[in-house]
């Protein structure tokens, strides 16, 4: 086919960023196209009617980060958007008792004070070093990482900003996010508290959807990441988006569609066309080509890089760091439709706990144990989980009376060995694959959770599972990393997604990225995109 | 949700108002009955009965406990006598105030200290190492708190043993009432004649019982914490996070305080052996402090005027009010009033207040900010000194 349209800017994958990114381009009065290969829009951001009457939060299920700025300036609410309150975290013990944090601070302290009354103590004080932890950092995450290595004045401004800042932030401000920067979630937590599911439960924070585990060192900064969304007007750290994640993701599209962008769906983009160095549009796999001046990919960088152009066309230490670019997932997530309301052993009946979210880590040991499992390549058998019920908060999410379960899960590797008995701990191939071991996978879930919620089993009615391999199969994300690749501290800031390349832009001209692989990364923040498209515009003012 | 304290069963019985605040996670009565100004006059009059459970309390013992108690506070609590009871600030190693509360001894190596905030951690922090052990008693014992004129001679109905008459403010006795422990603190908020009884949470609400009782021919009534916002700002008290923010919980470090910056200047012993937050406070002490912690009164006649070009009488806070209010001098902004009050006693619209120091002295002349439907003007204010209201009562030893 030949060239039939013509654009400003084609927007690779319709995730949450790729649409945001669109949005703020067409805002500025470009013309722009968002290309998904899927039939439904938002990449790992998306909700989808699995079981008849079920919505499923398949991928994401909460959001915490998603930046306020976004929701104003595309006018998210009027497009659909309200994110409701998610307010509890409750920990089941293995001895039928619990911990419960709540919205009231002081039943939150009676309730940890069972345990330890330092601990109900020590509580309020991490929040508020938190809290300020978070203000020194959330700057970074509005801001387009410098290059530390240019002598460009705006680099040199930039990082003289960035300097001033951190000196801003005082002394001890300042040596207790050097530990965050470099110590493990739990010995980071243990220098706080002494409650070991405690402990457990606030250091899962530190490896959700990293390869990490609680005792890992650079597992205290991923906890830090996600404590950021208490700071921005809300004070409120997690949420859950009305109609799903997916709702967040059509509210964007709204948007972008009402400032003028496009967007197709079942379009699978094969390779950008270029001329010369420059980007000049997308081929899809149909065959049709489309032309455009500007060409930003949203998806992960092994996808942007080395397969969307030809990598010989870069050079060659972007390409070596790319291939070496972390994206292995480490998580799993099994979603469930429910007959009934889960019934936890520790805590009957209806009540507040079922409306937050219900958190499997009873011990640091415990997800250290499931982490150990993963690392030498098996799923975990006892997995750390993190469960929350939407129908709860929405009951929009199921039929009257029923419920949508959904189980965030770790570890999963992306590569498994066939599972053997512990003392046939022999070196295996791996099998790499996991043909056969999903379901196992599932049953590891199910059976955990059924001895802290006892009636799950006889009110399951469908059951969805997926291991980062699924992920990626389905929309792409390569190794099915949720974040797009790991939020390890060298795959950080100006290190993401590679040195010299970490503002969006790309060795070739009118080519560029705006996933959660560049900077501030994953979650469901819009950031990458947003930013992405404050450096596109300042490109084309020159 | 806040959970009902040890007393809920009587003060629920008695609020009629059904307006309660959430206190340190326990329920308290704002107002038993529709006017607050009734409870309040019952304590500047003849008595008031107030539950004031949610205090933390702690006790400390072991042949440390003086060591401890002594390197927390900054008053030098090796003076303090046992049987007396003394009120001090404590602060964190930069000298900013953590919190403030009493430290009543019990014994030689005995003592119990309230707070407004939890502070287990914190005194057990710095008692690390020390033969010294810190219990939270704050769930095992009830505090009721019997305010006014007519204490006395309520609780010596109660009391007959107990020789209240010569009992002196800040001083306390132990008593024995239906053969259970109760200590009696000649202490309170009110800053009249009054006393805090500390006793175990199970009896504690058959001893409301027995003063309700007792107090019937004496003008004894329940008073809620409305009442107790007044009486507290005309006896010039101050209230953590409302009138100065605790060190650890600062958002910005301007939001710290010193002792000499909330007036407890008077509380610091810079004389005695090492304390937290002692060096900070020795280079404050010489370098002079940037702010200090004064009462304000209101110019009456300032107030009607600016309200009477709106053709209004004055309209100034019933109700302590707690919403804080910029002062400003020759048109500068200078420092905040933090709690203000129009005092049923004095008749006078008063205020406590952060000021730069050169504002201080009483006398001195700022302008504090008040809204005239809807526009904000500013009066004149004048730094009066503290206590607004000190009746001769309050520190009075008795005539049995």
């Amino acid at each position: 086919m030949i060239d039939r349209m013509n654009y400003d800017a084609i927007v690779i994958g319709g995730g949450h960023n790729g649409l945001v990114n669109a949005a703020y381009l067409a805002r500025s009065g470009l013309s722009v196209l968002v290309l998904e290969q899927r039939h439904v829009l938002g990449g790992a951001t998306v909700t989808e009617e699995i079981f008849p009457g079920f919505k499923f939060t398949v991928f994401s299920y909460v959001v915490s980060l998603l930046r306020p700025e976004i929701i104003r300036e595309l006018e998210l609410p009027r497009h659909g958007l309200t994110i409701l309150p998610l307010e509890s975290t409750i920990t089941p013990l293995p001895n039928g008792d619990y911990i419960y944090r709540g919205s009231d601070p002081h039943e939150t302290f009676r309730n940890i004070q069972r345990f330890s009354p330092r601990d109900a103590e020590a509580y309020r004080e991490y929040g508020h070093t938190m809290y300020q932890m978070a203000k020194a950092v959330k700057y970074i995450l509005g801001i387009r990482p410098p290059d530390p290595t240019s002598l460009h004045p705006r680099e040199l401004l930039a990082l003289l900003k960035l300097g001033k800042h951190f000196l801003s932030i005082g002394e001890d401000n300042l040596y207790t996010l050097v530990k965050l920067m470099t110590m493990s979630s739990a010995e980071f937590l243990e220098e706080w508290f002494e409650t070991d599911p405690l402990i457990a439960t606030m250091s899962a924070s530190g490896i959700i959807g990293t390869f990490l585990g609680p005792r890992s060192p650079g597992s205290a900064y991923v906890l830090l990441h996600h404590y950021m969304g208490e700071i921005d007007g809300v004070f409120r750290a997690w949420g859950f988006a009305k109609g799903g994640t997916g709702a967040i993701s059509e509210a964007i599209a709204n948007s972008g569609r009402e400032l003028g962008a496009e967007i197709r769906t079942e379009a699978k983009v094969a390779k950008v066309l270029m001329r010369g160095d420059r980007a000049t549009g997308v081929v899809l796999e149909s065959g049709e080509e489309i032309q455009a001046r500007l060409v930003i990919s949203s998806l992960d960088p092994k996808l942007t890089f080395l397969k969307l152009i030809d990598p010989s066309q870069l050079p060659d230490d972007l390409v070596r760091i790319v291939r070496n670019f972390e994206t292995q997932g480490s998580s799993g997530k099994v979603n469930l439709a429910l007959d009934a309301a889960p019934d936890l052993s520790c805590w009957p009946g209806d009540g507040p706990h079922l409306r937050g979210a219900i958190s499997v880590s009873p011990s640091v040991d415990y997800i250290e144990r499931a982490y150990d499992e993963a690392k030498y390549g098996q799923f975990s058998r006892r997995p750390y989980i993190d469960a929350i019920i939407p129908s709860m908060i929405d009951p929009g999410m199921a039929p009257p009376g029923k419920h949508v379960m959904s189980c965030f899960v770790q570890y999963a590797p992306y590569k498994v060995h066939k599972y053997t008995s512990r003392q046939a701990n022999k070196e295996e191939p791996a099998a790499e694959n996991w043909d056969g071991q999903r379901e196992a996978f599932g049953d590891a879930v199910v059976d955990t959770l059924s001895e802290y919620i006892p009636n799950l089993k006889k009110i399951i009615l469908h059951r969805q599972v997926l291991s980062p391999r699924d992920i990626e199969e389905k929309i792409g994300m390569t190794g099915g990393n949720i974040f797009q690749g790991e939020l390890s501290l060298s795959q950080l800031f100006f290190l993401r997604p590679a040195p010299g390349y970490a503002q969006y832009r790309t060795p070739i001209q009118g080519y560029y990225q705006c996933g959660s692989a560049t900077h501030p990364g994953g979650g469901i923040t819009g950031a990458p995109g947003r930013l992405a498209a404050m450096e596109i515009l300042r490109d084309l003012r020159k | 949700m806040p959970i009902p304290s040890p007393l809920h069963s009587r003060t629920a019985k008695l609020c009629q108002t059904q307006e309660w605040r959430d206190w340190a996670g326990y329920l308290s009565a704002i107002t038993y009955q529709p006017s607050h100004e009734v409870e309040y006059f019952a304590v500047r009059n003849s008595a008031g009965l107030i539950d004031v459970s949610p205090l933390y309390k702690y006790e400390v013992t072991g042949s440390d406990a003086l060591r401890l108690v002594n390197r927390v506070m900054t008053r030098d609590i090796s003076t303090c006598h046992v049987g007396q009871v003394m009120y001090s600030p404590w602060c964190d190693e930069d000298g900013k105030v953590i919190d403030d509360g009493t430290i009543s001894r019990l014994g030689e190596q005995h003592f119990r200290l309230t707070a407004a905030d939890p502070s287990l951690r914190w005194f057990q922090d710095v008692g690390f190492g020390m033969d010294a052990e810190v219990r939270d008693v704050s769930t095992e014992l009830a505090s009721l708190a019997l305010q006014g004129p007519n204490g006395r001679a309520i609780l010596k109905d109660l009391f007959p043993e107990a020789n209240l008459d010569g009992l002196r403010y800040y001083h306390l006795v132990q008593a024995i009432w239906r053969s259970i422990p109760v200590t009696i603190t000649r202490t309170g908020y009110t800053g009249d004649l009054g006393y805090e009884l500390w006793i175990g949470a199970d009896r504690a609400p058959e001893l409301w019982d027995e003063l309700t009782a007792a107090g019937a021919g004496y003008g004894l009534m329940p008073v809620g914490l409305a009442a107790l916002d007044i009486l507290r700002v005309e006896a010039g008290l101050l209230l953590l996070e409302v009138d100065y923010t605790s060190a650890p919980f600062a958002r910005i470090p301007q939001q710290k305080s010193s002792p000499f910056e909330i007036g407890l200047g008077w509380a610091v012993a810079l004389d005695k052996a090492d304390f937290v937050g002692k060096r900070a406070l020795e280079q404050e002490a010489k370098k002079g402090s940037r702010r200090g912690f004064v009462g304000l009164e209101v110019d009456w006649q300032n107030l009607e005027r600016l309200f009477g070009t709106v053709n209004l009488p004055p309209q100034v806070a019933g109700r302590a009010s707690r919403t804080p209010v910029p002062l400003y001098a020759n048109g500068k902004y200078i420092g905040q009033a933090t709690s203000m009050v129009f005092s049923p006693i004095l008749k006078k619209y008063v205020a406590l207040a952060t000021v730069q120091s050169a504002y201080a002295e009483p006398g001195s002349e700022l302008e504090f900010e008040i809204t005239v439907e809807y526009v904000r003007k500013r009066a004149g204010a004048r730094v009066a000194k503290l206590p607004f209201y000190d009746p001769p009562q309050k520190k009075a030893i008795g005539h049995g």
